[in-house]
């Protein structure tokens, strides 16, 4: 140590000194990232000034990252689809937009019918319940038929050529659901689901025959007003439902993945098909599994979208598809927490960055795809990346 | 009796023919050798047998049944279990973890528990390591974990490639006892593909020796220990 401070004028290595002189250097020979650097200073720039001079509040923060989580919930819950997929592969999915859409789509039909019969308003639960599995079912199926016919086949051909036939079986999916279904948004009905009356006594209160009766909170369909510190906040539980659902699924994803037979073999076929053959493991069965799981979380997710978004077209999966690609590469490709991690994390920057920054709502996707260039210029390999630099090795 | 017979078998690699007509045959409780310089074919014969790469033509039969278009993992389920060149051992599993690999298509969990102990008891710096990441051991502990890990498929035949590649020669004798152990003790056939003849015939019953994709010769080890040119290729000389 004493050596180090005799020598203060040439930094040493590994000291703070040493660290930030090879940063600036990298950055300043690098046009790239001078570039890139350049424009985060501006943003911070922007960002400071807007919160500096009281145009940006910590309610309007507050609220806008409430409506970010939710749709990071939705973000990670397909960009685990894409993560899984790569881990085994090594392949980007471009045509798992389209198995989140065929979710919501299929889980259209089925929630339709059941408000029709009656059933949804009679058993809420219920209907919602046969909603989830049936959009589930159908993003499984769709997941299954694309790896047997148009993955499967090219397992051995050139890492190109995959990625090609995804972005083909994209397009066929989404022209397929257009031509049977036509262009016309289907609507998911509105759907009240009441909760705990007891904990919330003064919600969704009605006279019924002269008494006050209150149904509790509404899981689904509701918004309430409430004050928290002095904020003014807009809640929608479902913001949270679809947040805690997405949490809950990705630990689970990780207890699966971790513990399980098929799990471990899992993470063996990812590593090495051959070797994992030779250890009596069904090779294809297990990325067959692979899909099942992501397909099975961009389902559910879809059908959680739907509800609160209410609209599904057959090009419903394209741009969320797109954003969840950007989380997963965000996180670090082929690693689940990181997919869970960027979903979470571009879903509120994507919402709280336009008033942040005191730009329309509508340059969202920017400041989405402007980060995603931004990690590609600073940390390829995303935030947990340390797996993918393993694998080059 | 013959346990596994290949029939004249003929496997490409592209355009490349790797293995040209190539016969062995392993009986029951034997440990048979395949000796033969680089690329000589002696991996793709057991990768053949394996159905990593199919053969051609010709056939691979085991106990009577014909597997030569089986897929590898029903294979390995017949109890043909091969310990692949290289080690192969997966380094983002922990070292328990790969052995549970090993006995993927097994579901007889008390004689997993007894064949994972064994493994254990046989190689004591395993059981020290069982938490670590494959990845983390040295060389000789990679390729214990790789017999282990063939161990635990509870093998009818193994089919082990270059057990001793790379490795100190002190190391390669525990290996090679292991192997004899196994043989012995737990009658296990072994077919042994290795580049250090003079160990390899030093424990086996009977060998072949592989040059360009052809056996050029087959008989006992112990009449190839002494055969002049095969002195003279593989064992280094007088």
């Amino acid at each position: 140590m004493t050596d180090s401070q005799s020598h203060d004028a040439a930094p040493q290595p590994g000291t703070v000194d040493m660290i930030t002189t090879t940063l600036l250097k990298n950055t300043l020979y690098n046009p790239l990232r001078l570039a890139g650097g350049l424009l985060l200073f501006l943003l911070v720039y922007v960002a400071v000034t807007n919160i500096a001079s009281g145009n940006y509040t910590l309610e309007a923060f507050v609220r806008q990252s409430i409506t970010g989580l939710a749709q990071g919930g939705i973000y990670a819950l397909i960009a685990l689809g894409y993560t899984l997929v790569y881990g085994i592969l090594l392949m980007i999915n471009f045509a798992h937009g389209e198995v989140f859409m065929a979710g919501a789509y299929v889980g259209f039909f089925a929630i339709n019918a059941m408000e029709q019969s009656g059933m949804l308003a009679d058993h809420t639960f219920l209907a919602l319940l046969i909603t989830l599995m049936v959009g589930v079912v159908a993003s499984v199926t769709i997941a299954l038929l694309l790896e047997r016919i148009a993955y499967r086949p090219l397992r051995g051909a050139p890492r190109l050529v995959p990625l090609i036939t995804a972005i083909g079986a994209s397009i066929t999916l989404q022209q397929l659901f257009l031509r049977l279904f036509g262009p016309d948004p289907r609507v998911y009905p509105r759907v009240n689901l009441y909760i705990l009356p007891g904990i919330f006594r003064d919600l969704e209160c009605a006279e019924v025959s002269g008494a006050q009766v209150c149904k509790g909170l509404d899981l689904i369909d509701g918004l309430y007003r409430v004050d928290v510190l002095g904020m003014n906040l807009r809640i929608r539980p479902v913001f949270f439902l679809v947040a805690f659902f997405a949490i809950v699924l990705m630990i689970a994803l990780w207890f699966f993945v971790q513990r399980t037979k098929t799990g471990k073999a899992m993470r063996a076929v990812a590593e090495d098909k051959n070797a994992a053959a030779l250890m009596g493991i069904n090779v294809d069965r297990v990325i067959a599994t692979t899909f099942v799981l992501g397909a099975a979380l961009a389902g559910a997710g879809a059908v959680l979208f739907a509800l609160y978004n209410q609209q599904v077209t057959p090009f419903m999966g394209f741009v969320p598809g797109i954003k969840a690609f950007t989380a997963a590469v965000l996180g670090g490709i082929g690693n689940i927490p990181g997919a869970m991690l960027g979903g979470f994390f571009l879903g509120i920057v994507e919402s709280t960055g336009p008033a942040l920054l005191g730009i329309s709502s509508q340059l969202k996707d920017v400041i989405a795809f402007g980060l995603l260039v931004l990690i590609l210029i600073f940390r390829p390999t995303g935030i947990f990346g340390e797996v993918l630099a393993e694998k080059k090795a | 009796m013959t346990l596994l017979e290949i029939r004249d078998i003929h496997t490409y690699y592209g355009k490349i023919h790797a293995l040209k007509g190539i016969s062995v045959t392993v009986d029951e409780g034997e440990i048979v050798t395949l000796i033969g310089g680089n690329g000589a074919g002696k991996t793709t014969t057991l990768n053949t047998i394996s159905g990593i790469t199919p053969a051609a033509e010709g056939q691979v039969i085991l106990n009577g049944e014909d597997i030569t278009s089986t897929r590898p993992h029903e294979i390995v389920m017949r109890g043909v279990v091969q310990s692949p060149e290289g080690r192969k051992i997966f380094t983002r599993l922990t070292v328990t973890e790969n052995l549970e690999m090993g006995a993927f298509a097994r579901s007889d969990v008390a004689g997993i528990k007894r064949d994972m102990d064994y493994v254990f008891d046989r190689f004591p710096r395993l059981l020290e390591r069982r938490t670590q990441l494959g990845g983390t051991l040295s060389g000789g502990e990679q390729q214990m974990l790789a017999i282990g890990r063939a161990l635990m498929g509870k093998p009818r035949i193994l089919l082990l490639d270059e057990p001793s590649m790379g490795l100190a020669p002190m190391l390669v004798k525990q290996i090679f006892e292991v192997v004899t152990y196994l043989n012995t003790e737990n009658h296990t056939t072994i077919l042994l593909v290795e580049q250090n003849a003079r160990m390899a015939l030093s424990i086996a019953n009977r060998a072949y020796v592989l040059q360009s994709g052809a056996i050029t010769h087959a008989d006992s080890a112990e009449a190839l220990q002494h055969d002049e040119s095969i002195i003279e290729a593989y064992l280094g000389g007088h």
